[in-house]
């Protein structure tokens, strides 16, 4: 790969460590953990999650259809388990990636935040140690459980998160503060103001982003006006159904649960779809800031911005497809996923190359 | 700096500490009681139809459809709040990119910030009253002035000089 000089005016900002740069470094660093893990997710728990709670469910109406209580109380506990492992590891995707995303939008609003720039490096660091106990202790939620806990509900992994996502919203609290006094004419920072790049890269990423983000909320507008009520009145009515059958007709119960497992991943690709071009957008909006920072040749950095929104398009519409078109959607939509990541990690490299480049230039100087 | 950006970076970073408070206060007050009473009233209402008790397995089925109507609604506010402030900061950043006038960018900025407010805080209310119908309409005209506004900055942005 080729690569350019750096002018020394630009090489003036982004100094070593500052809070600008570690946030930009650890921003994209806990998005491309996030999706790795929400990738691992998909292949290797999703489905098979899936396949047990349907198959626990179908327990319960044969425990309902023998009469038997107790057995139904039991395949419910397993049913909970089954869904907090399923949804703490959602969240702790989730948690990880917005984490990243709020460490990049901090990275972009450090030059108008009115404070020294060793209580920013403070905040920066709080922040992505927050960043990274939050989505620990969401992942933990499951397997620690109620364990030496002093309270009845929530268990110390609970705790940890909490603690976490408090700390990010102290951080937050301050950053704002910051901002406000920015806003009343205090201003300290020495950070680059990200907007000045109009670079081919910088322009695709910001429209397209801003596309893809226009193309989620429509696709979410669309969701909630024509199936949100109509599948929670369906839920209610399989799952009446599936009462009924197991009551009345057991040898019918089998295709309710099968009914109500198609509902569940039904809404879970629809609303994965309407998240995941919503994100994909915004990471290609935040990303857009940080290209002049990407110390590559112009081909692969064109090459790393067309995979990102490629990627970005593949996976939403591909999990949407999943239904129609099975296994084959999901794979493509998780390629479609590692593209994304392949993306990122590349552009990480280019900011890595461009921050050891400033640092050695600066090192020459002094 | 313009109106228009520190609209959106400042109303931003309120909105998502706002956002952030609520989901902290959900955590720790509501969502674990909420869960305990889903996954309760469902398992319920399979009890109360194993002991041939239909009346009660419709009702314990009733609670359990009410409360996930809450409980989604409930995660839905906080993760649109939260989504949403940060898209505004994102643009806010970049709002002086596009090719608009001041006053047409205070315009977008104004209505994505309405709408960023609006649209959670009416799904929200559907909380308070199932079916409400004021509450849907606020969730409407804001997830409508969200889509306005997020148009008009695609077009502003692809319109952009070099």
């Amino acid at each position: 790969m080729a690569t350019e000089a750096i002018s020394s005016p630009i090489s003036a900002a982004f100094p070593a460590m500052s809070a600008q740069r570690l946030l930009v470094f650890g921003g994209v660093a806990l998005i491309a953990a996030g999706m790795i893990f929400g990738d691992l997710f998909a292949v290797f728990i999703l489905h098979q999650n899936g396949g047990k709670t349907g198959e626990a469910l179908l327990a319960a109406t044969k425990a309902v259809a023998t009469q038997n209580p107790a057995e139904v109380k039991e395949v419910f506990s397993r049913i909970g388990g089954l869904l907090e492992d399923r949804g703490t590891k959602v969240d702790t995707h989730v948690h990880l990636t917005d984490a990243g995303y709020l460490a990049l939008l901090l990275a972009l609003v450090q030059p108008y935040v009115a404070l020294s720039a060793m209580r920013k490096k403070s905040l920066a660091k709080l922040f992505l140690l927050g960043g990274v106990l939050l989505p620990i202790g969401i992942f933990l939620i499951h397997y620690v459980g109620l364990a030496y806990s002093p309270f009845s509900v929530i268990g110390w992994a609970s705790i940890l998160a909490d603690s976490a996502g408090a700390l990010l919203i102290v951080v937050l609290a301050v950053e704002a503060w910051g901002v406000g006094k920015c806003f009343r004419g205090e201003r300290l920072a020495v950070e680059n103001d990200f907007q000045q790049d109009r670079s081919w890269e910088s322009r695709a990423l910001l429209s397209g982003g801003t596309v893809l983000v226009l193309l989620g909320f429509l696709y979410g507008a669309w969701y909630a006006g024509k199936n949100l009520y109509e599948q929670e009145a369906r839920e209610k009515n399989i799952l009446a159904f599936t009462l009924d059958a197991a009551v009345k007709t057991p040898e019918l119960s089998g295709q309710f649960v099968n009914a109500y497992g198609m509902l569940a991943a039904e809404k879970a690709v629809q609303i994965a779809a309407h998240s995941h071009i919503i994100e994909f957008g915004l990471l290609a909006i935040l990303l857009s800031f940080v290209q002049r920072y990407v110390f590559l040749s112009d081909v692969w950095k064109r090459r790393w911005v067309v995979l990102l929104l490629v990627g970005s398009l593949i996976l939403p519409v591909f999990v949407w497809l999943e239904l129609k078109l099975g296994l084959v959607a999901g794979g493509i939509a998780d390629v479609g996923g590692l593209m994304v990541v392949i993306a990122l990690i590349g552009m990480l490299v280019g900011t890595l190359r461009y921050s050891g480049s400033v640092d050695a230039l600066g090192g020459m100087h002094s | 700096m313009s109106r228009a950006r520190k609209v959106l970076i400042f109303g931003g970073i309120a909105l998502a500490t706002f956002g952030m408070l609520y989901g902290l206060y959900y955590a720790l007050f509501v969502e674990h009681q909420t869960l305990d009473q889903m996954g309760g009233s469902l398992a319920t209402a399979f009890v109360n139809a194993a002991e041939r008790k239909v009346p009660e397995s419709r009702a314990a089925l009733d609670t359990y459809a009410a409360t996930k109507y809450d409980y989604v609604r409930q995660v839905d506010v906080h993760s649109h709040w939260i989504g949403l402030a940060m898209l505004m900061i994102v643009l806010g950043v970049a709002f002086d990119r596009g090719a608009f006038g001041e006053t047409v960018k205070l315009c977008i900025a104004l209505a994505l910030t309405a709408g960023s407010v609006v649209f959670p805080l009416g799904v929200i209310l559907q909380t308070v009253s199932h079916g409400s119908i004021v509450a849907s309409a606020l969730a409407i005209v804001g997830s409508a002035l969200v889509i306005i506004a997020l148009a008009a900055t695609a077009f502003g942005f692809a319109r952009q000089s070099t």
